[in-house]
């Protein structure tokens, strides 16, 4: 199968690009290509113009700071989970970035590329949704930041202007006393998953649970964040809490059947995977409160 | 060119570094890597599967790092060193040691996926010289083989590992 003819053009700087996506906004843009090319190649979509943004180097930066961690539109999705720093300081990135796709595809796919495909099945749109990032697109009219809960707003579709090209993510650093842990259940590893789970889980200084929220993957049409703290009113996590918790995720949230699984098993895996990752996500919140203490 | 296309059909200048040989080829912008290295270059030990990532089977080297060569396109490969499966030859003509491994360990049979499968390796054991089974499984993990070869292509890892190990002691 191949793609309907295009238009090919490679800039040399974001000026260029910006200018480029202006004259022609039905253009689209070409960082990884994982997910773009084959789209082409079944002809499910076709473009007039492509432009490869694979000549600005300048979008290839990870930088680390105590805020959190900043990549750029050209980072692969290898290169961020190769990250020492950015796995230090939000590790809900390489919890995650270890799920998506096979080594082959990370080496060429890039993260911010899968945050603006929104595939409400791939597992960095969920992330940026529940580590509450930000993703900066640009324009020739200018900068802007979207938070990640204003960025998704229907199947593959994000609030960017045919005209933006998004060139950075931000996620903020994991907080202290928080802890994190990522999940998935796939036909195969490295498949779509039918339903994944992340969950950060914030523990008070006694070690009680304060605060949990759970992003889910291949269970709603968007990228689903759910607030599951009132599930834990005693602060503890116990068989009855996290199942209780579990319910009330999947209340929230709306399967749907395919070839692969039926709405009604995609619930059950939200709610086994819900208990088994909030749990997680608990002890590495003790394990990193102890290393602490310990250093 | 032997794909035949629509005369109005823009076409472009493409060099490319593959196998250590630079290739200047013409060929439209949505060129496939995969389609310019088999028919506008030759080098037909790349084989074309599902064409859309799944299969593995044109997987190939970009700047060492294994990609799917279905998934870029051609024009968009031109600053880059791009390995083949013919490219893993020893300069000596003789095998490489996923080659020999695959041989040894009978890790082909029809072999229609046998390219993708040694190119994948062929970097693995460069990044993990000394893998177990479970490594093996792993680094094979996104090619697909429909004769179900996986037992004997795990052995072949562990086998190539091996080998690349004694060619570096001697």
């Amino acid at each position: 199968m191949k793609p309907a003819p295009f238009t090919y053009r490679r800039p040399t700087s974001l000026t260029e690009a910006l200018d480029l996506l202006a004259q022609e906004p039905e253009a689209k843009v070409l960082a990884g290509g994982q997910s773009l090319v084959p789209l082409l190649s079944m002809r499910l979509s076709s473009v007039p113009v492509l432009i490869d943004i694979n000549g600005l180097p300048d979008l290839a930066r990870v930088t680390v700071d105590d805020s959190g961690v900043r990549f750029g539109a050209l980072v692969r999705h290898s290169d961020l989970l190769a990250h020492e720093g950015a796995a230090a300081a939000q590790p809900l990135l390489a919890a995650a970035l270890r799920h998506v796709a096979h080594p082959t595809i990370r080496n060429r796919g890039t993260t911010v590329g899968s945050i603006v495909h929104a595939d409400a099945s791939g597992e960095m749109p969920m992330i940026l949704r529940l580590a509450d990032g930000t993703l900066t697109v640009a324009s020739s009219r200018g900068r802007r930041e979207i938070a990640a809960r204003d960025l998704f707003v229907g199947p593959l579709e994000t609030s960017l202007a045919a005209d933006e090209i998004a060139v950075e993510a931000f996620v903020p650093a994991l907080p202290a006393g928080s802890g994190v842990a990522f999940d998935e259940v796939a036909r195969r590893h490295g498949d779509y998953a039918l339903c994944g789970v992340g969950a950060v889980v914030a523990l008070d200084g006694a070690g009680s649970v304060e605060h949990v929220r759970a992003g889910y993957v291949s269970v709603s049409e968007t990228p689903a964040v759910v607030d599951l703290t009132e599930c834990f009113p005693d602060g503890e996590m116990t068989a009855r809490t996290l199942a209780a918790a579990g319910e009330m995720a999947v209340g929230q949230l709306d399967p749907e059947s395919d070839i692969h699984g039926t709405a009604d098993y995609r619930a059950q895996l939200a709610r086994a995977l819900t208990a088994r990752v909030l749990k997680a996500a608990q002890d590495d919140a003790r394990a990193r409160a102890a290393q602490k203490v310990s250093s | 060119m032997t794909m035949s296309e629509p005369t109005s059909e823009e076409t472009v200048p493409v060099r490319l570094h593959v196998n250590g040989v630079t290739h200047d080829i013409v060929v439209p912008p949505r060129r496939l890597l995969s389609d310019a290295l088999r028919h506008d270059i030759g080098l037909t030990g790349t084989h074309v599967g599902c064409e859309h990532g799944v299969c593995g089977a044109c997987t190939i080297l970009v700047d060492g790092a294994p990609s799917r060569a279905c998934l870029m396109f051609a024009v968009g490969a031109q600053d880059v060193e791009l390995t083949t499966v013919e490219g893993l030859t020893h300069e000596d003509g003789s095998l490489s040691p996923v080659q020999q491994a695959f041989k040894d360990c009978h890790g082909l049979q029809c072999g229609f996926c046998t390219p993708g499968f040694l190119t994948t390796i062929a970097a693995g054991i460069r990044d993990n010289p000394d893998p177990d089974r479970e490594d093996a499984r792993d680094m094979i993990a996104g090619n697909l083989c429909r004769c179900t070869g996986y037992q004997n292509i795990v052995a072949s890892v562990l086998r190539a590992a091996e080998i690349q190990r004694e060619e570096e002691a001697s």
